[in-house]
């Protein structure tokens, strides 16, 4: 076992163990917080998937933008809410949650046979940039192609983006707006 | 090197932790934990593809973008959120049934 599977799987258990937390847990802040070591134990499966700058978005956007602003609304969202959920009884297991847990264990068999049954190392154009040697290498800086690819093959997503960003700003604007007085 | 199959399998368990949480969480606030896990195995599975992509970076690209959107859904269901909380003082989502007033 080489040192990246090694550190694959150290990794990938961290992330499963502290969303499992995530999912588990009474306490809501601390549920909070331990999704942010899922979201950056994930950059970490990024950087070894070879995606540094995907890896380095989503410590940027991820960890310092979303859940700061879930941290906010949930301190803003008053008193009464803690005390609610400080009072529900919040087993991991019991009957009110058999259908949740039913539905995710289906689907987890579901998803684990089609990713095993699937092959995916040995997809036909996989095999083929394997051969090629066009999968990207360990030493390869491909933030300068990102950048490239970002302004030419994928202009129109970009732009597209772009304009949904600002619908999604003057909506959150105006959703969280003081109410007029009638 | 990693086989995509290792990160097929992880990134479908985490999708499930979040279908969990989804379905069975009464806390807003966690049920859009939930959707951020699972938009995270989704991004996991482009970028492990995106690998073997070197010339249009399709994969990694398409993860940069789906992280901006999730950015904004955040933005917008926690505005929504807020709202609700102070017009219904809950956030349970089972315990919101009326439309207005």
């Amino acid at each position: 076992m080489t040192m990246v599977q090694f550190l694959f799987y150290v990794m990938s258990f961290m992330a499963l163990a502290s969303a499992l937390f995530v999912a588990a847990t009474k306490n809501l802040v601390r549920s909070i917080f331990m999704f942010f070591i899922t979201l950056l134990v994930l950059a970490g499966l990024y950087v070894l998937a070879m995606a540094d700058f995907v890896a380095i978005t989503q410590v940027v956007i991820y960890v310092g933008g979303i859940l700061v602003l879930i941290l906010f609304a949930f301190m803003l969202s008053g008193k009464e809410n803690l005390n609610y959920i400080a009072t529900q009884q919040n087993k991991f297991i019991s009957i009110g949650k058999l259908p949740a847990l039913l539905l995710a264990g289906l689907f987890l068999v579901v998803l684990i046979n089609v990713a095993i049954n699937m092959h995916a190392d040995s997809l036909p154009w996989i095999k083929k940039s394997v051969e090629y040697k066009s999968y990207i290498q360990p030493d390869a800086a491909m933030t300068e192609n990102i950048g490239v690819n970002l302004m030419t093959r994928y202009l129109l997503p970009f732009e597209a983006i772009s304009i949904l960003l600002m619908i999604a700003l003057v909506g959150a604007a105006h959703l969280s707006r003081k109410e007029d007085k009638q | 090197m990693i086989s995509l199959t290792d990160f097929m399998v992880v990134s479908a368990v985490l999708f499930c932790i979040g279908l969990y949480m989804i379905v069975s969480k009464h806390n807003a606030i966690q049920i859009l934990i939930g959707i951020e896990l699972m938009l995270n195995a989704a991004i996991l599975n482009l970028v492990a593809f995106g690998r073997y992509d070197r010339l249009a970076n399709g994969g990694q690209m398409f993860a940069l973008f789906a992280i901006v959107l999730a950015a904004a859904t955040t933005a917008v269901a926690l505005a929504i959120i807020l709202n609700v909380c102070k017009r219904y003082k809950t956030i349970d989502p089972g315990k919101i049934d009326n439309l207005k007033d």
